[in-house]
């Protein structure tokens, strides 16, 4: 019994690591950045739902101004810090990215103070849970894991299936050929951005309720975890971001179970390291072949 | 005859008393100190199918680069149907009715033929991201417009049941062939060809002979091609244009190209100009 409820505790922490992962994953896919940023989008996030909820606003609205916050800061970093550097070597535009990591933390201490705030998550999900035989699980588990999988099928649908993510796949293979076929690859680039971003403000509400604690670097460690979950699954690579996202969440849970929670954050590192000198691509990454 | 001056614009007799739908004047680019391309001019008819030769590195690609804004020209202008493409980038010249096809295949390999054809369709399917994502009926409407379009497309050169494999895993004239679908699916006015016989047999180059011409009468474009193969170039060009070390220096008919004594010399060498054999180069 412990092990089916460790077992949701894994996929509830998963999902948030794969939804998170996916806008890593997609970003680098496309322009091949290493988007540092992108954790503290999600602390942005955070801070959003943080006050809406305490201004008394509906769930819903405060989740939609929530993943509307992120897509326009996603939107309009690209536009102000990454679009001008379209052509600068790729260092950089990583160099660039840090820096607006840092830029996002300190001005959320600036503006939002660096002593934390507890996440009111009651207001936002049910509290209580259902009982599965003798498993209680909460309802925040079972929204956390559901919602992450509605989006992943909505992104599924949107990339495979769509003209626009036909033309996003199309220019994350060749960006002039795409050009030179009538698609507009700045629009293309902005639009992966925000959708990543998008993702990342569904995984801000449910890891603020998970971890109820908002501080202006929360959105360091989480990034840089869900970073490793894309290189895991094989960064680039969208079902491999889900995995990787899962199987770290997975294996943290699995590590605390067994009582070394102390460990957690080097255990995960660790797995990183050894998967990479076994698959350097990561899981599901393809073989880099260079061009001759 | 024999000889026509360069300068001089020159479509096939049918398209003399339509406006050209493309115009090169004086079209040149320098690469820091070099000079690639100098004083290029050229004049394609709107049902012109017209060569472009030369030795290697005499500047073809380039030109080709040129014309599809990869490049911004340092002098000259290009003008498509009238219209001067000075500020337009890739994406307006292709959406002006420019698309092209690359000497090394640059295909979305890991997406599926189909797909190809589908991202050259872009710009022509109409709905929009709420539709997609919300109002499915017109979604799946647009989208099964724009399918059984790639399919008829594909079909030109009888690909249409390979719709679902891996670009990257057809063999090398299939994939040149696919190459040229993307490029009509974007719906040109003007189909640039880079080499599009390049590593074909005899036998694939004689059906793409056809499929060339064939494109030029159903879909009334004009096509602009670079070849090697000259017997590809003098079957089926109306006009050709000789390019060496970036400059255009003759223009006319096959039978003109051939018996030009200064082309003899370019491909050949001085000495050799009394031959009659300018056709028989090959790739």
């Amino acid at each position: 019994m412990l092990f089916v409820s460790q077992l949701i505790n894994g996929l509830q922490l998963g999902s948030i690591y794969a939804l998170v992962a996916l806008g890593y994953s997609m970003v680098y896919g496309i322009i091949k950045l290493l988007n540092f940023a992108h954790g503290d989008i999600i602390m942005v996030g955070g801070y959003i739902a943080l006050f809406t909820l305490t201004f008394g606003q509906h769930p819903l609205i405060a989740a939609a101004l929530t993943v509307a916050g992120c897509t326009v800061l996603a939107i309009v970093i690209e536009k102000l810090a990454y679009t001008p550097l379209r052509f600068a070597p790729r260092l950089s535009l990583l160099i660039t990215a840090i820096g607006v990591s840092i830029l996002l933390q300190n001005l959320a201490q600036y503006f939002f103070s660096a002593t934390g705030r507890s996440f009111p998550g009651h207001l936002l999900l049910p509290q209580g849970g259902i009982a599965l035989g003798s498993v209680q699980v909460a309802y925040t588990s079972i929204i956390t894991i559901l919602t992450s999988l509605i989006s992943m099928v909505i992104l599924t649908i949107l990339v495979r299936r769509t003209r626009l993510g036909k033309a996003m796949r199309a220019v994350s293979e060749d960006q002039d050929a795409a050009r030179l076929m009538g698609i507009n690859v700045n629009s293309v680039i902005t639009f992966t951005f925000a959708v990543g971003a998008a993702l990342a403000g569904i995984g801000a509400l449910m890891y603020s309720v998970r971890y109820p604690l908002m501080f202006p670097t929360m959105g360091a460690m989480l990034g840089l975890k869900a970073f490793v979950a894309a290189v895991f699954g094989g960064i680039g690579s969208i079902p491999g971001a889900m995995l990787g996202g899962y199987a770290i969440g997975m294996l943290e849970v699995l590590v605390t179970a067994v009582g070394l929670s102390g460990w957690v954050d080097g255990v995960v590192f660790m797995v990183l390291i050894c998967v990479l000198m076994v698959r350097p691509t990561g899981i599901m990454g393809r073989s880099i072949m260079e061009k001759v | 005859m024999g000889k026509r001056d360069p300068k001089a614009p020159f479509v096939p007799h049918r398209d003399a008393y339509k406006a050209p739908i493309m115009e090169c004047v004086n079209l040149g680019i320098d690469f820091g100190g070099l000079t690639a391309v100098n004083d290029f001019c050229i004049t394609i008819g709107p049902t012109e199918i017209c060569g472009l030769i030369g030795p290697n590195g005499a500047g073809k690609t380039t030109i080709f680069n040129l014309l599809t804004k990869v490049y911004q020209p340092t002098r000259g202008s290009v003008y498509l149907q009238g219209i001067d493409t000075k500020d337009m980038n890739s994406v307006k010249a292709n959406k002006a009715g420019l698309a092209r096809t690359f000497q090394n295949i640059r295909l979305f390999k890991n997406m599926t033929v189909a797909e190809n054809v589908l991202v050259g369709l872009h710009n022509s399917i109409s709905y929009g991201l709420g539709e997609a994502i919300l109002r499915f009926p017109s979604y799946w409407r647009e989208e099964r417009i724009a399918r059984s379009r790639a399919l008829e497309l594909l079909e030109i050169f009888d690909m249409q049941d390979i719709g679902d494999q891996k670009a990257g895993s057809l063999p090398y004239g299939a994939q040149r062939r696919l190459e040229i679908v993307r490029a009509l699916a974007t719906a040109p006015k003007v189909l640039l060809l880079d080499e599009p016989a390049a590593g074909m047999n005899p036998a694939e180059t004689e059906e793409l002979m056809e499929n060339i011409q064939k494109i030029n009468k159903v879909f009334k474009i004009a096509i602009l091609l670079i070849e090697h193969d000259m017997k590809l170039v003098m079957g089926i060009c109306e006009g050709i244009g000789v390019l060496n070390y970036g400059r255009l220096i003759a223009k006319g008919t096959p039978a003109e190209i051939q018996r030009n004594p200064l082309v003899v010399e370019a491909y050949l060498g001085k000495g050799q100009s009394d031959s009659e054999s300018g056709g028989e180069d090959s790739a």
